[in-house]
């Protein structure tokens, strides 16, 4: 044997792979030490004098300081977007209205790393979900509803759509950008004017949007950004001068929203909380719906509003799947929201960890067996790992109660029926899947299921054309495809029947 | 000697009965003496919508709109009784053609407030409308008969179960027409009708945690009380009216639906 | 390696719902894991371990009716040592030959770790007795193949004659002996994943070492998602039997940048265990080179040209 051939003796197993880091470059975003709030289209300093610092929850270090809208914050800002509807924007040809928003689809486009980036910096959501999901289906949004503004009269037969006024809109935490176009693209469309309020935790986004505005020459005040925490919310709430509120949050501050409506005449619209049921029969296509409840669940650390946290496994099937979930979660890569191979990102707040670690205690303490898999987790920032509980019972805390994190409670059961008994029996509705390979099974579980929104076969999915919220105290009203338009319209009959 | 006209009991109508307030208490009005409901009797009338809710729900739209063309049916051949307790004849036709009206909707409303969504993935979407599931009716006072019937028949065609109080004022009007329901096709439980004092009445419908939506048409200066007691479990209010008529008025008691399915071999 | 099938033969109607049933795959989300797992960024060190790994995991082939003795020597040397000019480059698995070259590649890999592959059982269309497909097989590994390719008969399995098809993987696995065998199942001709992963069960059943995707005959080769279902079925078998089937998909893949993508699907379907060329081959014939620029920009730093790369 020569020594070129002994070298060729078969190389020992190796013992890992591990991949190397793979950051994307963060330096595409330049951050301001100090951002105003966005009033008339400009920033200025907040009237309140207040600012509060906002960080990456994935090293706590301090991106910026943002502004703490006041009252009169608000006020100015709900001023400034009257004035715009009433000197322009309510008149502006819709035509003309859809160029703009063309416009803002296609710089969104443009800068979408940018966007990406700085989701991922300041959200702790993984650089491959903001740059894959969030950003693009932000850009398609503005680019579906532009497509609207001058044709509002096709969709509401025997209406006359008409604009609003100006809208009040309050999104979360979990898509600061895709809420914030799921909100501002439709109002737009509809040719209102807008005060929005980012979360507390996740304003830079949409004050990098402020410059999106800029660059696609807006007319000043047609779109305002009041940063701050709850209070700017209910500031905005209660001012008489708005004359349509969307809020997406907890379904706890929605019915405070909705009380402190009550009589105003005021419009509402409300996404709100959720437990989704995912249920998997027997006959699915169990390697894909194991992908399916892991998007389900896993996509964006469970910081989904529809998140499928609930799994319903049939009875028959229960041993393979859990086996195929745990081994499937021992691949998850946690960490640095940036690197690209990251599957499980920061979560968003020290206070939401706090949250989902205490519902996690009280499932532990109820009886339920918990999984989770080996992981590393970064030292500083805010992190959980991937967790399933199982040997859960319909009325532990963590079967009932929206943990809004990375964590899957599994139940059983044995036929149809008593799977869409589980599934209903919860005040939500939002959301819900169904696995199996039986077409009839699926169409008659997609009408019993009482969710606004149903994947069968598929989780997670989202389209500017569908429509998406919720049945019962999952909220009411639509965003997306042409029923999201409805709650930004005046839509007087053009013929009242007597 | 003329004779004396025997008179009729008026009663409430839950889950398909007649029934007594099980308060046992009555009013007087329109110069009867009309049960008087209770909270108990809310209670019990919304636990029949529910109970009725699945079957209701369940059967298809061409039935529904043939059991709505028979309340016609059965309105139309008690005109006279039902003309004495209203403004009249005409409206009493009114109310008659509305049910016609919203007869012919029950097969159509799907096609025109249903979407099926063009998503950017190979996804079969589309959107569906379905009932919310029980809703309250405050009725509005005027005109008693076909107020009632303007706000009733979009409730139900679109598959939801309604419980309904009636015009304090002039109640007799719904127990007519509770009557004609009882004997048309209408599945008990699919329409309760209580009378009573709305005062009394509303906020407990509008509070319920098992009614998913409330029409405060005839509720007034309550309005505001009622929308704060329906956002504990956030409930869909509807400012009715009276006069409208339209497919619209169908939607606001629906919900939206949208189904993802992959498109595979 | 020769082992009992491990699964009953009448195993369409398993009476244990336990896997592995045959089940069935949504084309969508496998096409969407496939997509999403071919995302991984894969950088430096951990690339040039899977691009190491890909050279030592090659079934470098020629598959050619033009095939020559002569043309065989240079794609062993190639394959005994890929890059003359960086020693560290380690062999490929094996080369992989029509039936009358293989005495010329055993001839040429003595010594070294290099195997002979042969396709047989009338390759690549399969078309032929059983027999016939026997008695080729026997004569490969009489002249010293140690692994053989055959290919499933597609008419029988796609008219539903799948015991035809078991029967002959059996018989040809028998034929085999020592010889490790790969059954390419030709999944471009199987039209649907539900069948590719009802072919790989049943091949696994009749006793296959490896499964492969395709002959490299067929413009519809290897993708990642017809992969990544066959991986499936294979973490199944083992799941439920304890017995590790090997993987080759092959055809297609002709850039190192598949390669890597291919690998990452491996390690985070079957894990770390099936890392090894024992149990994953890329069969490929114009891969190579590209891998090796690929090695050589990640050790100098430099990108490079075809030009320094020798055509074998």
């Amino acid at each position: 044997m020569t020594d070129l051939e002994r070298r060729q003796d078969r190389a020992p197993v190796p013992s890992g792979w591990d991949y190397a880091p793979a950051p994307e470059a963060r330096d595409i975003v330049t951050l301001e030490e100090r951002y105003g709030l966005y009033i008339g289209g400009e920033l200025v300093e907040p009237k309140s004098g207040e600012y509060f610092p906002t960080v990456s929850p994935a090293s706590e270090e301090v991106l910026a300081e943002v502004g703490q809208a006041g009252p009169e914050d608000v006020d100015l800002a709900v001023q400034a977007a009257r004035d715009a509807y009433d000197n322009g924007w309510s008149a502006i040809s819709p035509a003309e209205r859809a160029k703009y928003l063309f416009r803002i689809a296609r710089i969104l486009q443009e800068r979408s790393r940018e966007f990406a980036v700085l989701e991922s910096l300041n959200g702790g959501k993984p650089i491959k979900e903001s740059r894959d999901v969030d950003l693009p289906l932000a850009a398609a949004h503005f680019f579906y509803y532009a497509g609207w503004a001058d044709k509002l009269e096709y969709a509401f037969p025997h209406r006359r759509p008409r604009s609003v006024g100006v809208a009040g809109q309050i999104i979360p935490w979990n898509f600061p950008l895709l809420m914030l176009a799921w909100k501002i693209a439709p109002a737009l469309a509809g040719g209102n004017t807008v005060v929005l309020k980012p979360a507390e935790t996740t304003p830079l986004s949409a004050l990098l949007f402020a410059d999106v505005l800029r660059q696609a020459e807006l007319p000043p005040g047609v779109v305002n950004i009041v940063t701050g925490d709850g209070r700017a919310g209910a500031e905005l709430v209660k001012h008489p001068d708005v004359d349509k509120i969307a809020f997406t949050g907890s379904t706890e501050v929605g019915k405070a929203i909705q009380r402190e409506l009550a009589g105003t005449g005021k419009r509402l619209t409300l996404e709100l909380g959720g437990k989704a049921a995912n249920i998997i029969f027997d006959d699915a296509a169990l390697d894909q719906a194991v992908e399916g409840i892991v998007n389900g669940i896993y996509f964006n650390q469970g910081h989904v509003c529809c998140a499928g946290s609930r799994l319903l496994v049939q009875e028959s099937i229960y041993e393979p799947v859990i086996e195929k979930l745990k081994r499937r979660l021992t691949t998850l890569r946690v960490g640095d929201p940036l690197d690209k191979n990251t599957d499980v990102g920061a979560i968003n707040s020290k206070q939401q960890l706090e949250k989902i670690e205490e519902l996690v205690r009280s499932g532990e303490e109820e009886g339920a067996d918990i999984y989770q898999p080996p992981c590393r987790l970064p030292e500083k920032g805010w992190w959980f790992v991937p967790t399933v509980f199982t040997n859960v019972a319909q009325s532990y805390r963590i079967a009932q109660e929206e943990i809004f994190g990375p964590v899957l409670s599994v139940l059983t059961f044995r036929t149809p029926d008593e799977a869409v008994e589980k599934a209903n029996n919860t005040p939500y509705g939002l959301s819900a899947g169904v696995w199996t390979e039986k077409g009839s099974r699926i169409l008659s579980m997609a009408s019993r299921l009482e969710a606004g929104v149903v994947w069968a076969n598929t989780y997670n999915r989202f389209d500017p054309t569908s429509p998406f919220g919720g049945y019962k105290e999952s909220g009411f009203g639509r965003e997306g495809g042409l029923h999201g338009l409805e709650p930004y319209l005046d839509l007087e009959e053009s013929e009242v029947r007597g | 000697m003329t004779r004396l006209p025997v008179r009729k009991t008026y009663k409430l109508f839950v889950g398909g009965d007649f029934p007594r307030s099980e308060s046992g208490r009555t009013y007087e009005a329109q110069g009867q003496n009309v049960a008087r409901a209770s909270r108990k009797d809310v209670r019990d009338a919304v636990r029949a919508a529910r109970g009725a809710f699945g079957k209701w729900r369940g059967m298809t739209a061409y039935n529904r709109g043939q059991v709505l063309y028979r309340i016609a049916e059965m309105m139309e051949s008690r005109k006279e009784e039902l003309a004495e307790f209203s403004s009249g004849r005409k409206e009493i036709e009114t109310a008659v053609d509305r049910w016609v009206w919203y007869a012919g909707w029950a097969d159509k409303y799907a096609q025109v407030l249903g979407t099926s969504n063009p998503v950017a993935a190979p996804y079969f979407n589309f959107t569906i409308p379905e009932p919310t599931g029980v809703v309250g009716i405050v009725a509005p006072e005027e005109p008693a008969l076909d107020g009632l019937v303007g706000r009733l028949a979009p409730v139900i065609v679109g598959g939801n179960t309604a419980v309904v109080l009636a015009s304090e004022s002039s109640p007799l009007a719904a127990i007519e027409l509770a009557e004609a329901l009882a004997t048309s096709d209408v599945p008990g439980g699919v329409v309760n009708i209580l009378t009573g004092f709305k005062a009394e009445l509303a906020p407990w419908l509008a509070g319920h945690m098992d009614v998913n939506a409330i029409d405060v048409a005839g509720a007034d200066g309550e309005i505001p009380e009622l929308e704060r007691l329906a956002a504990e479990n956030v409930k869909r209010v509807v400012r009715g009216r009276a006069d409208r008529q339209s497919p619209y008025e169908i939607a606001a008691f629906l919900e939206l639906k949208t189904v993802w399915h992959p498109i595979g071999v | 390696m020769a082992k009992a099938p491990a699964l009953p033969s009448g195993f369409e109607l398993p009476l244990e719902p336990r896997l592995p049933r045959i089940g069935s795959i949504d084309q969508v989300a496998v096409e969407e894991r496939a997509a999403s797992l071919a995302r991984r960024s894969i950088k430096r060190e951990a690339k040039l371990f899977a691009l190491d790994l890909a050279v030592r995991m090659m079934d470098l082939t020629t598959l050619e009716g033009q095939d020559t003795p002569g043309k065989i020597a240079a794609l062993t040397s190639k394959a005994i040592r890929p890059d003359p000019s960086d020693a560290s480059v380690p062999s490929v698995a094996a080369v992989c030959v029509y039936p009358n070259l293989v005495p010329a590649a055993v001839d040429r890999v003595r010594g070294s770790s290099v195997k002979v592959a042969s396709v047989a059982t009338a390759f690549p269309s399969g078309q032929s007795s059983t027999a016939v497909k026997v008695t080729e097989v026997r004569e490969v590994v009489d002249m010293g193949a140690d692994e053989v390719d055959m290919v499933i008969d597609r008419g029988a399995f796609l008219s539903g004659r799948y015991a035809k098809v078991y029967d002959e993987i059996v018989q040809v696995k028998e034929a085999c002996g020592d010889a490790h065998l790969k059954v390419i199942l030709e999944v471009g001709e199987l039209g649907t994943y539900d069948n590719v992963r009802r072919a790989s069960l049943l091949a696994m059943a009749a006793g296959a070492d490896f499964i492969k995707t395709s002959t490299g005959k067929l413009p519809q080769a290897a993708t990642l998602p017809v992969t990544l279902v066959m991986l499936e079925a294979i973490r199944d078998v083992h799941e439920e039997t304890g017995r590790k089937v090997g993987m080759k998909p092959a055809g297609g893949i002709r850039q190192a940048k598949q390669a890597v993508q291919y690998l990452v699907q491996l390690h985070e379907t079957l894990g770390i265990e099936w890392l090894t060329p024992d149990l994953y081959r890329l069969g490929a014939s114009t891969l190579l080179n590209d891998v090796l620029m690929q090695i050589r920009k990640e050790k100098t730093g430099n990108y490079q040209s075809p030009d320094y790369f020798t055509i074998d």
